[in-house]
């Protein structure tokens, strides 16, 4: 226990002010929500993160944004495991056609309104895996989508400030 | 070649036909009817062999069938037999009655190739779900990989099990956290596991069949995403194969930053995954902890290489770009810093009478089921089994510096966390000691793509395992087949075993200590 207590007080507070994003690395599309909702996400949004294909890397990044140094909790951002509970849609990888379906009953599942954005640039247009028998490509071949963020993986920061960016509008 | 491998060839040659095939680079190879291919098997195993690999190539561009290939390795024994099958109604005797490993891989290839694996106990489809349409076989060149598939009705068949307080458990394929999908079913009494299976396939993404469609330095792109976590090793493992099959040999300096970023990457996802085992045992500040000290490996990357998880930094005939000086002394900085924070953390962890408790004797994969099952990378080395491609298949820089692989033998949680443990301090050791002997000179050899018909093989290990690779040239330069085998493949069903007995809570722990990639399985 003391040594717990120790590592505690040496490590102190390792969260940073967040970086800001370079503008081009999120595309706004989708009508979004009204602002008066969005509001009310603000500081509180629940997200249900679903792999719909992806390769993990941005899987690991997403885990990043948890981590003591970026603190996605901060701003009032937590992953929920029940799409009922869920506010935003965040998903990741080309869709394969495997997930097609689990994905839209995900979507399905989750109350109204909601926001759906897609991570990384396999999300986008289905990246190195392009559009195949197996791939649809991306996110928005399936789901209308709110917004993308690029970058293969986006970096925590990216994706905090993507996030920001859609609740924030 | 030694005697040990030439002893097998003439024991191959009196019983099974065989004959030398030249075509494949970097393992020996050679050719048997197809009616002698589960014969052959049975003579490498007698011999101590494991089954590695096993898969299929639709030869048609070649003018001829199919061909069928299983790799087989033992200590610094490299073989590879391959049968020629006819074009119509290809079948090929199995090799599960030797090798449980075939299992699923010959599922995979009655799936996506259309062989028929005869003999085989289970004929299921794997990776194909139960909505393809029927006679549909994406990896044969008839098929055209670019329109989308039709969905059927079509229904799978669960194992079952009957009895007084049998209940079933189906979890996914959307799981709780920000992990991967696929889709487990759990029979169970009270709260014991009584079995546990898995149907993956759900991030399957035509990765196999789109290599086809690439040039090679898309194709190098591509591997680096078969799997994000082991974007390194999978590069590394495609570019070996390639350069192996064009006789490309990688200058002694960028072997030397190759074994830099692979280490590098064992490091990251050790610290990763240690800090997760913790969460899952409801121990969040060694969670944070762990997640920090990787938080700062991360950040050296993209300083040093410009990517977190230096994709891209491998490239056919070497490395993308070389360091300078300063970037050495950067990494050398951060790894002086990481030792110590680690070592402050591995002794919390050890203190811990609550970590004991919950990570002893849990999910244990036992020594024997390990070897039947041909499990490799740390899950192996934690149930006895010392295996590691960096000794069994020594590729520069490993060959001049051996690492010192640890292995325990007790098969549960802890055993695979201590073992990822140990190799931190040896990713470390490894990593002071390349740059240290960091040779001068270039960082990428002239390349040209390999001659048609030659196939490249290769052995990586990845901080998950072994990882394979086998391409071959089309007739007219591209690549006619791209032959993926992430250490997922042989590991999930090791997952199935390991649960067998323990209660439903601890599932996730015990899942997360295996931590398989669905994508590199998937593929
Ligand atoms: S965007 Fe890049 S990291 Fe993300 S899933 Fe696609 S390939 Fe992987």
């Amino acid at each position: 226990m003391l040594k717990i207590l120790h590592q505690i007080f040496r490590t102190g507070i390792v969260t940073e002010p967040l970086d800001p994003a370079e503008e081009a690395k999120v595309t706004l599309a989708g009508a979004g929500l009204e602002k008066a909702v969005r509001k009310r996400f603000r500081r509180s949004a629940a997200i249900r993160l679903v792999d719909a294909g992806s390769c993990n890397g941005c899987e690991l990044e997403i885990s990043a944004t948890c981590n003591p140094v970026y603190d996605a909790e901060r701003f009032g951002i937590s992953f929920t495991a029940s799409p009922r509970f869920a506010d935003i849609l965040l998903v990741t990888g080309p869709v394969s056609r495997n997930m097609e379906v689990p994905l839209r009953r995900t979507y399905d599942a989750m109350p109204s309104p909601k926001l759906v954005v897609a991570v990384g640039d396999c999300g986008y247009n289905g990246g190195v895996f392009g559009s195949s028998y197996a791939s649809l490509g991306g996110v928005g071949s399936v789901l209308s989508v709110d917004a993308y963020i690029h970058g293969c993986p986006p970096t925590p920061s990216d994706i905090l400030n993507g996030l920001l960016r859609v609740i924030e509008g | 070649m030694n005697g040990k491998l030439n002893d097998i060839l003439k024991q191959l040659l009196e019983r099974c036909a065989v004959s030398m095939d030249a075509s494949v680079c970097g393992a020996a190879a050679c050719e048997v009817p197809s009616g002698f291919f589960s014969d052959a098997g049975k003579i490498l195993k007698a011999a101590g062999f494991r089954l590695a690999a096993e898969w299929a190539s639709d030869e048609t561009l070649f003018g001829r069938g199919f061909g069928v290939y299983a790799a087989y390795i033992e200590g610094r024994d490299h073989i590879v037999i391959k049968s020629l099958l006819p074009p119509d109604d290809p079948a090929f005797p199995t090799l599960t009655r030797h090798f449980p490993a075939a299992y699923r891989m010959e599922r995979q290839i009655a799936s996506l190739m259309g062989l028929k694996p005869d003999g085989h106990p289970d004929p299921r489809p794997w990776i194909r779900h139960e909505d393809w349409p029927e006679g549909v076989f994406p990896l044969r060149k008839s098929f055209d990989g670019t329109k989308p598939l039709g969905r059927v009705e079509g229904t799978y068949r669960w194992v079952s099990a009957e009895g007084e307080g049998v209940f079933e458990i189906p979890v996914g394929p959307v799981h709780a956290g920000i992990i991967e999908p696929g889709h487990f079913r759990f029979q169970a009494v009270g709260e014991d596991i009584i079995n546990l299976e898995e149907k993956l396939g759900y991030v399957h993404k035509g990765i196999e069949k789109r290599f086809e469609a690439l040039g090679w330095e898309e194709a190098a792109r591509l591997a680096a995403r078969v799997s994000g976590d082991s974007t390194v090793a999978h590069a590394i493992a495609f570019c070996m194969a390639v350069e192996a099959a064009s006789g490309c040999v990688p200058p002694p300096r960028a072997g030397h930053l190759r074994a830099i970023m692979l280490e590098r990457e064992r490091i990251t996802n050790h610290l990763g995954d240690i800090g997760a085992i913790c969460n899952d045992i409801a121990f969040t500040f060694l969670h944070c902890q762990f997640a920090t000290l990787r938080e700062r490996v991360l950040r050296t990357n993209r300083k040093v290489f410009g990517h977190r998880l230096m994709m891209d930094g491998i490239a056919l005939g070497g490395v993308a770009a070389d360091l300078s000086d300063d970037a050495f002394v950067a990494i050398i900085d951060d790894l002086h810093v990481l030792s110590i924070e680690f070592e402050r953390l591995v002794r919390i962890y050890e203190d811990n009478p609550s970590v004991e408790d919950r990570i002893y004797g849990a999910g244990v994969l036992e020594p024997d089921a390990a070897k039947a099952l041909g499990v490799v990378g740390f899950t192996a080395r934690a149930s006895g089994q010392r295996l590691d491609a960096r000794i069994e298949n020594p590729f520069p820089p490993y060959d001049k510096f051996p690492p010192t692989v640890p292995a325990l033998s007790s098969g549960d949680v802890h055993a695979r966390a201590w073992v990822r443990v140990e190799e931190v301090r040896e990713s470390s050791r490894l990593i002071r000691e390349l740059i240290r002997e960091m040779p001068e000179g270039s960082v990428r050899a002239g390349w040209s793509g390999p001659l048609s018909g030659l196939s490249g093989f290769s052995v990586v290990e990845g901080w998950r395992g072994e990882i394979i690779y086998w391409v071959q040239c089309a007739p007219g330069g591209g690549i006619n087949r791209c032959m993926v085998r992430d250490p997922s493949t042989m590991n999930w069903v090791a997952l199935e075993q390991a649960v067998k007995g323990n209660i439903v809570p601890d599932f996730p722990l015990c899942n997360k200590s295996f931590n398989q990639s669905y994508s590199g399985h998937d593929l």
